[in-house]
């Protein structure tokens, strides 16, 4: 449990991390709150021959809300966004999901950008992103560009980063007025790895947008138009179930994961819907 | 400035209250940095993934694992551990305290992860309920005290803050 030798480089601007990356691209590694990367290292999971710590990059530390969106810089820690006075106003699904990201002591260290870059298929901010619809802000030494969440997650710990680039940020729409949220997740333990997590939202013209993770190889979203009634809606739940190739694992059989797709769904989905307003 | 893999690096950290400096290669664990370098024992040491909560140290002031931390990371940084939670005469903090009282513990292995995020959170938290303290005990793992007279122990010491502030 200890990691294996690598250089180690502190950078002080995301301008400094993109050289950096620019340098040695796929040898290297950022290293932001840690909380994926380093239980990796530590069992020995992963490797790399530099990290490039960007934890105490004081220019990308920061919880901006202007423009509609929650902009959050690459050094921002999920328990700075979850303890900001204004997020379960203006932001609840964000509100929602944070607590059940890992501990209290994990969140006070682990990065809202490093999660969505490690992008683990049953991490909760992937999955809020996507639900969402937010973007992430890649920066490398040739260029800045921003990719939707779904463009962004391509599969199991996949991403269509390069292997220069780092994300400088990650953007959250701020929540629309009259729509209702919810997100719920089942896992064996607090802080597990979800078997099944759901974040809903329910407009105020009736269209609904669902989303799930730890079910697929990602976060998968889908749209409804409004007036599905009660049938319509679990029939919808059943296909949606059905068509995200849901795995066995040692713990959670697919069998149970489409389960809880369908029963967490319509749960979130009522939720979302009760608060939604007209 | 790159840290070479294969050498040492000055760290100077203020570790409960008192500025040291020692070496460490980029590689290690702020957990066994504190213990090796310094003797500091009460940073107990079990999973090394960040599961178990034993080696939760303060880093500024907030509660982290020091097992998912590079000591080269730490450099500059203040790090209190349950050994700085005393008086200088040994007289226990309120926390300490109510550990004791409601029997909080029995090995002490958690114990001392456990104070350290309760002492973060409860100056986070002013009137906690008993669910609130079971969601943020989840980040330790006690196997001896079946959590009861953990929470219990918490709840007394917010109860008596209020008080105390009121």
């Amino acid at each position: 449990m200890k990691p294996a030798r690598f250089d180690y480089l502190r950078v002080a601007s995301v301008d400094e991390a993109a050289a950096a990356l620019a340098e040695h691209g796929d040898a290297a590694r950022i290293l932001a709150g840690g909380q994926s990367l380093m239980p990796m290292l530590n069992m020995r999971l992963g490797g790399a021959a530099l990290l490039i710590d960007v934890s105490r990059c004081s220019g990308l530390d920061y919880v901006r809300t202007e423009a509609g969106a929650w902009r959050i810089g690459a050094a921002t820690t999920q328990a700075a966004l979850e303890w900001h006075p204004q997020l379960r106003a203006q932001q609840p699904l964000l509100n929602e999901a944070l607590p059940h990201i890992a501990h209290f002591p994990i969140r006070n260290r682990g990065t809202v950008c490093g999660s969505i870059a490690h992008a683990d298929p049953s991490a909760e901010l992937p999955l809020a992103l996507l639900a969402l619809g937010g973007t992430a802000v890649l920066r490398s030494a040739r260029r800045q560009r921003t990719l939707s969440a779904e463009s962004f997650f391509t599969g199991m710990l996949s991403t269509a980063r390069a292997a220069d680039e780092l994300i400088e940020e990650v953007r959250f729409p701020s929540a629309e007025p009259g729509t209702g949220y919810a997100f719920d997740e089942f896992a064996l333990r607090h802080g597990d790895f979800a078997a099944c997590a759901i974040a809903a939202l329910a407009r105020r013209d009736g269209s609904l947008r669902i989303a799930v993770g730890g079910v697929a190889d990602r976060p998968l979203a889908r749209d409804y138009p409004p007036g599905l009634d009660a049938g319509a809606l679990d029939d919808a739940l059943n296909e949606l179930a059905r068509s995200l190739d849901a795995r066995d694992d040692p713990q959670v059989s697919a069998l149970q994961r489409r389960h809880l797709v369908r029963r967490l769904g319509k749960r979130c989905i009522e939720r979302a819907t009760s608060a939604a307003r007209p | 400035m790159k840290l070479e893999a294969d050498r040492l690096h000055p760290v100077h950290v203020v570790l409960d209250g008192v500025p040291r400096r020692a070496h460490a290669a980029p590689r290690t664990l702020l957990s066994d940095f504190l213990r090796e370098a310094f003797g500091a024992t009460g940073v107990h040491v079990g999973c090394e993934h960040g599961v178990c909560g034993a080696c939760t140290v303060r880093i500024d002031g907030v509660a982290q694992r020091s097992c998912l931390a590079l000591a080269v990371q730490a450099d500059g940084q203040r790090i209190d551990t349950v050994h700085g939670l005393a008086a200088a005469d040994g007289t226990l903090s309120d926390l300490q305290a109510a550990f004791k009282r409601h029997r909080a513990l029995q090995c002490g292995f958690c114990t001392a992860g456990i104070l350290m995020s309760c002492a973060d959170w409860l100056g986070r938290v002013r009137e906690p309920d008993e669910r609130e303290v079971r969601t943020m005990l989840s980040g330790h793992l006690c196997r001896c005290t079946g959590y009861t007279p953990i929470v219990q122990a918490v709840l007394d010491v917010a109860r008596e803050r209020a008080r105390r502030s009121a």
